[in-house]
C-alpha cells in the first residue's frame, strides 16, 4: 500500500511538471508581452527600460533556459515575482487560495450532501415527483450559465428579498479575523468571535450555491443513473428474494455499488471547483484564486501564470490519487498494491 | 372425463398439496400490448417434492418462477390465477407478507453465480442478513451456522473463506454459496432457475448433487428450471413441459423422457444429441420455425405451427388433460392414447467414401503453447505467466471434424484463437495447408485468411450492430477481392444467404432484427464469405436454445458435405461433440490428455479426467442413468499460473500415485491410434 502511494506520488511529480511544460510552451506562443502589458505606455515607448524589464524577470533568455530556472526556483520553493503585483507569487497565493479553498469545500459538501440522497431517491422512486424535481435540478445546474445564474441569485436574494448580504467575504463593517488559516469560519471559530462567523457564513450562501449549481447536477445525475444500474443487477434480485427490507437493499446492496462512479465524479468536480471559480468568484467580489488567475492571465503575468498551473495540476494529481484510494476501499476487487 | 376425475382424486388423496398453482397468468403489460409470459399455468407440489419445469426460452418458466417468488415489477402483472402456497394466495399478499415468505419459507437460487453475489459485501454479511432478516437467528449463530452450511455445501476451508469477497471465488463456488444462502433459513421450498447453466459439466454434476442431497436430508421440495432435459432428469420426480405460457405435458420423467405424449416434449427430446447414443447420420430432427410470438398467441394449439403430427382439431385450443393416472398432456392427438412414433431420420450418408481417400493433414500444430504475462505483483516481483496452452501437438486432416473439450479455461478458446493466428505463439509451430505460419506477419498470413475462418460463441457480440447484414457480407468479399465490384458482391452474398437458409430479404436488415439461431446462421454466413476450407468454430452453438442447436449442427454438417469442410469444433457439451466429431480431443490445463475416434473415445476413455467428463454429462433417460456408473469429479481445476507438478490432472485423479507427481505422463498411442497421456490409462 506504502509502495503503491508513493510510486504513484513519483509520478505525480513527473505529471505535473509535464503540464507546467506544456503550459509554458502554450503562454509563450500566445501574442502578448508582459513588458508592454505591465509597465504602461510611457515606459514601453522607451527601449531601455523595456530592456531593463525584461532583464530583470529574466525574459531575455533563451526559452529553455526561462523554463529551466524556474523549475530550479521550484526547487527552491521560489515561485518567482509577480510581474503585475511585483510581490512574491508565493505570498499572493497565499493571500488567495484560502478564499477560494473555503468557498470550493463548501459548494462541494453541497453538491454532496444535496445531490446524492436526491439522485438515490430519483433512482429509487423513479418517474415520481422527486424524479421529476431531480431531473429538473439536474437539467437547470448542467445548463444554466453561471455568471446568469450569479447576477439573478444577487438580484433576487440581496437586491430585491435582502435575505442575504451583498458581495465580498465580510461585511465592510465587519473586522476581519487575525489570520491563522486564512479560512475564515475557521479562524472567526478558533477565535470565539461568533459575530464575525455568522457574518461569514452567510455571505458564503449564495457563491458557494451559485458554484455548487453545476456540480450539484452532475452529481445527482450520476447517482440516479449509477443506482438505477444497480438496482437491476442480478444480485439486487437476490437480496429481495432473501426477503430483506426494501431500505436495506437500497441503502445496503445497491448504494455501495453505485458510489463508485459517484466517487471519480466527485473527485474531478472538487479539482474542478477549486480550480474553476473564476466567474462566481468575479461576480461577487470573492478575493479568490480564480480572480488571481483571470488577472495573471490578461497581464501575461508569467511567473504567476506558471505557479498557477502547477499548483492546479498538483491538486488534480492529488485528488485523483485520493479518489483511486478510496475506490481500493470501496471495492475489494481493485486490487491494494 | 372419468379419468380426470380419477386424476383428480388421486391428487387429494395425498395431504394438502405445499404449493398449488392455478390458472395463473402473468402478463407484462407494455405500450405494445401485453405480452403473455405466463398465460394458464397450473400444478402442485407437494412438501418435499422435486419437480422440474423445462422449456426453451420463451417458455414462460422463469417468469413463472418470479411470480411465485412475486419478483417481478411492472409492467409485469399477476393478471389472473392463485398461487396458494400453505393456505395462503401469494398472489394476494402485499410486499411486506410477501417478504416474510421470501427466503423464509420460499428459497430461490438463479442462473448466473457470477453476478448474483453483490461484489462489494463479504459472503459472511451476505449470508447472515438472509438469517439475521427473519429475526431467526443473532448475527452471532447466523455466523456460525453460515461456516456450518458452506461446509455442507462443500467449499473448502469455510471458516476462512466466509470472511472473503465474491470476486476469490469460482462460479462453481459462488453457486455452492447461494445454496447454501437459499437453505440457510430451511425453507419449504427452492426454487432454482438454471443453476447449472452457466458451470463446467463437471461443476454441474456437483451442484446437482448437491440439491439431490438437500432434497434428501433437510425434506426441502425443489423446483428445478432448466432448457436440459439431462440436468431435469436428474434431479427430479416429475417434470413440467412449458411451451408458449402454458404447460404442455406433464408426468414421471420415466414416461416423459421415453414415451413422450406432447410433439413439443418429442421435438425436444429428439432435437438434443445423446452422449450414450451411437449417430449413424449427423443430422438430428429439428421442428421448423420459432416460437410464436407471446403478444398473440395462435388460436387453437400453440405448437400447430411447427407441429408435424398436427391434425384438423388442432385448431381448437387443447386442455392439459390426463392420460393416464400419473401424467397429462395439451394435445389432442395423445388424447385417444396411442404414442408419438420415432423420428424418421435421413437415410445415413456414405461418408467413409470421402474419407477413405489418403487424408492430408491441413493443420499440423506441435509442442504449441502460449504464455500470457500477467502484471507484476510489485515493480521487483518476479514476472508471473498463465500457461494457457503449454504444449499441444494436434494434426487435423482436410475434411474432418476435430472436436475440442475440456473445462473453462482448459485452453480450447487460446488454442482456437493460436491456430488461427489471432494470438502470436509462444513456442512450438503451426502448418497450416504446408506453410509455417508461426510467426508469419499480418501480410504473410492475409492470403491464407481466405482459407481459415472463424465462427463465435455468442451471435449477438459477433456481429456489428451498425452494419446491414449485407454490409457484413460484403466486406469480406471486397477486402479479399474475391468479386469485382458491387453488383458481383451482391450475387456472392445472395448466394451466401441461399447456403445458409436464410431470405434473400435479410440483406437489407441489420443483426438485432434476427433471433439469435438467425444471427448464428448470418456468422456462418460471414464465415464462409471466403470459401474457407477450414472452419474453427468456438462454442457455436452454446448460447442457443436445444431445437435452434440443432438446426445449426444440420446446417454445420451440410455445409461440411457440399464444400468439403474441415472443422476444429469447440464446445462444452459433450453430446453435441461426440455427435458431430470425427475426433475428439480432451484439453486440461494447456495439455492434451486424449486424443481418439469419437466413438472410440465415448465407448473406451482411457484417461481418468475423459472418464470423469464423460460421466458428469446427464443423460434425458431415467433407467439409463440408473445403469451408469458415476465417476465425481472431485473439485476444481488448479490455477494455469502455478499448474500441479508431473502430471497436471493428478490432483483430482481418483486414481493417482506417488509416481504422477513426479513424472509427466508423455501423450502415447495406445490401441487403435488412440492417444493418451497417463501413467495408468484405462485404469478407471
Amino acid at each position: 500500500m506504502i509502495r503503491y502511494v508513493g510510486s504513484r506520488l513519483l509520478t505525480s511529480v513527473v505529471m505535473v511538471l509535464l503540464s507546467t511544460l506544456v503550459i509554458f510552451l502554450i503562454a509563450n506562443t500566445v501574442p502578448g508581452d508582459p513588458a508592454l502589458v505591465a509597465m504602461g505606455d510611457m515606459a514601453a515607448s522607451d527601449p531601455a527600460q523595456v530592456k531593463a524589464f525584461r532583464a530583470e524577470y529574466g525574459l531575455d533568455l533563451p526559452l529553455w533556459e526561462q523554463y529551466g530556472l524556474f523549475l530550479q526556483r521550484l526547487v527552491h520553493g521560489d515561485l518567482g515575482i509577480s510581474i503585475s503585483s511585483r510581490r512574491p507569487v508565493l505570498d499572493d497565493i497565499v493571500d488567495y487560495a484560502p478564499a477560494t479553498l473555503e468557498l470550493a469545500t463548501i459548494a462541494f459538501i453541497l453538491s454532496i450532501v444535496v445531490g446524492l440522497p436526491l439522485g438515490v431517491l430519483a433512482a429509487v422512486r423513479r418517474d415520481s415527483w422527486i424524479d421529476h424535481v431531480a431531473r429538473a435540478v439536474s437539467l437547470i445546474g448542467v445548463s444554466a450559465p453561471t455568471f446568469w445564474l450569479a447576477f439573478i441569485m444577487l438580484a433576487i436574494f440581496y437586491g430585491q428579498l435582502d435575505w442575504a448580504p451583498g458581495p465580498g467575504r465580510l461585511d465592510p463593517v465587519s473586522f476581519p479575523p487575525d489570520r491563522i488559516t486564512g479560512l475564515l469560519l475557521i479562524d472567526t471559530a478558533l477565535q470565539g468571535d461568533w459575530a464575525t462567523f455568522h457574518d461569514a457564513a452567510a455571505h458564503l450562501v449564495l457563491p458557494s450555491i451559485v458554484l455548487a449549481m453545476a456540480t450539484l447536477g452532475l452529481v445527482t445525475r450520476t447517482t440516479r443513473a449509477a443506482m438505477l444500474e444497480a438496482l437491476s443487477q442480478d444480485y439486487v434480485r437476490v437480496a429481495r428474494a432473501k426477503g430483506l427490507r426494501r431500505r436495506v437493499i437500497v441503502n445496503g446492496h445497491a448504494l455501495p455499488n453505485a458510489l463508485l462512479p459517484v466517487v471519480t465524479l466527485g473527485g474531478l468536480a472538487y479539482a474542478n471547483l477549486l480550480a474553476g471559480a473564476v466567474m462566481t468568484e468575479t461576480v461577487f467580489s470573492w478575493p479568490g484564486l480564480g480572480r488571481y488567475t483571470f488577472r495573471s492571465a490578461v497581464t501575461v503575468d508569467f511567473p504567476a501564470i506558471m505557479a498557477i498551473t502547477a499548483i492546479v495540476a498538483a491538486v488534480f494529481v492529488l485528488v485523483n490519487l485520493a479518489v483511486d484510494l478510496s475506490y481500493a476501499m470501496l471495492d475489494p476487487r481493485v486490487t491494494k498494491r | 372425463m372419468q379419468e380426470a376425475a380419477d386424476l383428480e382424486a388421486a391428487k387429494q388423496g395425498d395431504a394438502e398439496p405445499l404449493l398449488r398453482v392455478r390458472d395463473l397468468r402473468t402478463w407484462f403489460l407494455t405500450d405494445a400490448g401485453p405480452v403473455r409470459a405466463v398465460d394458464g399455468v397450473s400444478f402442485d407440489l407437494a412438501a418435499g417434492e422435486t419437480l422440474g419445469i423445462v422449456g426453451e426460452s420463451g417458455s414462460g418458466k422463469s417468469v413463472c418462477a418470479k411470480t411465485i417468488m412475486r419478483l417481478l415489477d411492472p409492467p409485469a402483472k399477476i393478471v389472473g390465477g392463485s398461487i396458494e402456497f400453505r393456505g395462503r394466495d401469494l398472489a394476494k399478499l402485499d410486499e411486506e407478507e410477501v417478504r416474510a415468505v421470501r427466503g423464509r419459507e420460499i428459497a430461490m437460487v438463479f442462473q448466473d453465480p457470477m453476478t448474483s453475489l453483490n461484489p462489494v459485501l463479504r459472503i459472511a454479511k451476505q449470508l447472515v442478513e438472509a438469517m439475521t432478516a427473519h429475526g431467526r437467528f443473532t448475527a452471532a449463530a447466523a455466523r456460525t451456522r453460515a461456516i456450518d452450511l458452506l461446509r455442507r455445501m462443500g467449499v473448502a476451508s469455510a471458516q476462512a473463506a466466509v470472511d472473503r469477497y465474491p470476486h476469490q471465488f469460482s462460479g462453481g463456488m459462488r453457486q455452492r454459496v447461494m445454496l447454501a444462502m437459499g437453505v440457510s433459513n430451511e425453507p419449504a421450498l427452492l426454487i432454482a432457475d438454471e443453476p447449472t447453466t452457466a458451470l463446467d459439466v463437471t461443476i454441474q454434476a456437483q451442484i446437482l448433487e448437491l440439491l439431490r442431497g438437500l432434497n434428501a436430508d433437510l425434506g426441502t421440495a425443489v423446483i428445478l428450471i432448466s432448457h436440459d432435459l439431462g440436468v431435469i432428469a436428474n434431479v427430479c420426480a416429475r417434470i413440467l413441459v412449458m411451451y408458449a405460457g402454458e404447460v404442455v405435458e406433464e408426468g414421471a420423467p420415466e414416461d416423459l423422457l421415453t414415451d413422450p405424449r406432447h410433439p413439443y416434449t418429442w421435438a425436444l427430446l429428439h432435437a438434443a444429441p445423446r452422449i450414450d447414443a451411437e449417430a449413424e447420420d449427423r443430422r438430428l430432427v429439428t421442428i421448423e420455425g420459432q416460437p410464436p410470438d407471446p403478444r398473440a398467441w395462435p388460436e387453437g394449439c400453440r405448437f400447430r405451427a411447427r407441429c408435424p403430427f398436427a391434425i384438423d382439431k388442432c385448431a381448437e385450443h387443447p386442455d392439459l388433460l390426463p392420460i393416464d393416472a400419473t401424467r397429462a398432456s395439451r394435445c389432442w392427438v395423445t388424447q385417444a392414447g396411442g404414442a408419438l412414433h420415432e423420428p424418421v431420420r435421413p437415410q445415413p450418408q456414405a461418408r467413409d467414401a470421402a474419407t477413405a481417400v489418403a487424408p492430408q493433414p491441413l493443420l499440423e500444430v506441435r509442442g504449441l503453447s502460449k504464455h500470457f504475462p500477467l502484471p507484476r505483483e510489485t515493480l521487483f516481483a518476479e514476472q508471473r505467466v498463465l500457461r494457457a496452452v503449454d504444449g499441444v501437438d494436434l494434426d487435423v486432416m482436410a475434411g474432418e471434424t476435430v472436436g475440442l473439450v475440456g473445462e473453462s479455461g482448459c485452453g480450447k478458446s487460446t488454442l482456437a484463437r493460436l491456430v488461427t493466428r489471432l494470438h502470436e505463439p509462444t513456442g512450438g509451430s503451426i502448418r497450416f495447408a504446408g506453410s509455417d505460419i508461426t510467426h508469419a506477419t499480418q501480410a504473410e498470413i492475409r492470403p491464407l485468411r481466405r482459407r481459415m475462418q472463424m465462427i463465435f460463441q455468442d451471435p449477438y457480440a459477433s456481429l456489428n450492430p451498425r452494419m446491414t447484414v449485407g454490409e457484413i457480407l460484403t466486406g469480406p468479399l471486397l477486402l479479399h477481392r474475391i468479386v469485382d465490384g458491387q453488383a458481383a458482391a451482391r450475387t456472392r452474398v445472395e448466394e451466401l444467404l441461399g447456403l445458409v437458409g436464410l431470405p434473400r430479404q435479410s440483406m437489407q436488415r441489420f443483426p438485432h432484427e434476427f433471433s439469435g439461431g438467425q444471427r448464428q446462421r448470418i456468422s456462418i454466413a460471414r464465415a464462409l464469405a471466403l470459401g474457407p476450407d477450414f472452419v474453427v468454430a468456438d462454442e457455436p452453438i452454446s448460447a442457443l436454445d436445444v431445437n435452434i442447436q440443432a438446426q445449426i449442427i444440420n446446417l454445420m454438417v451440410d455445409l461440411q458435405e457440399r464444400l468439403g469442410l474441415t472443422y476444429l469444433f469447440i464446445a462444452h457439451d459433450l453430446a453435441v461433440v461426440r455427435h458431430v466429431c470425427d475426433r475428439i480431443v480432451v484439453l486440461y490445463l494447456g495439455k492434451v490428455m486424449e486424443i481418439g475416434r469419437a466413438a472410440d473415445l465415448f465407448a473406451r476413455p482411457l484417461h481418468p479426467y475423459t472418464r470423469t467428463l464423460i460421466s458428469a454429462a446427464p443423460v434425458p433417460d431415467p433407467r439409463v442413468e440408473r445403469t451408469r456408473r458415476h465417476v465425481p469429479l472431485k473439485g476444481e481445476p488448479p490455477s494455469a499460473m502455478n499448474p500441479p507438478s508431473g502430471c497436471r490432472f493428478r490432483t483430482r485423479c481418483p486414481v493417482a500415485e506417488e509416481r504422477c507427481a513426479v513424472e509427466m505422463p508423455p501423450l502415447l498411442p495406445a490401441a487403435d491410434g488412440q492417444l493418451v497421456a497417463c501413467h495408468f490409462p484405462g485404469r478407471i
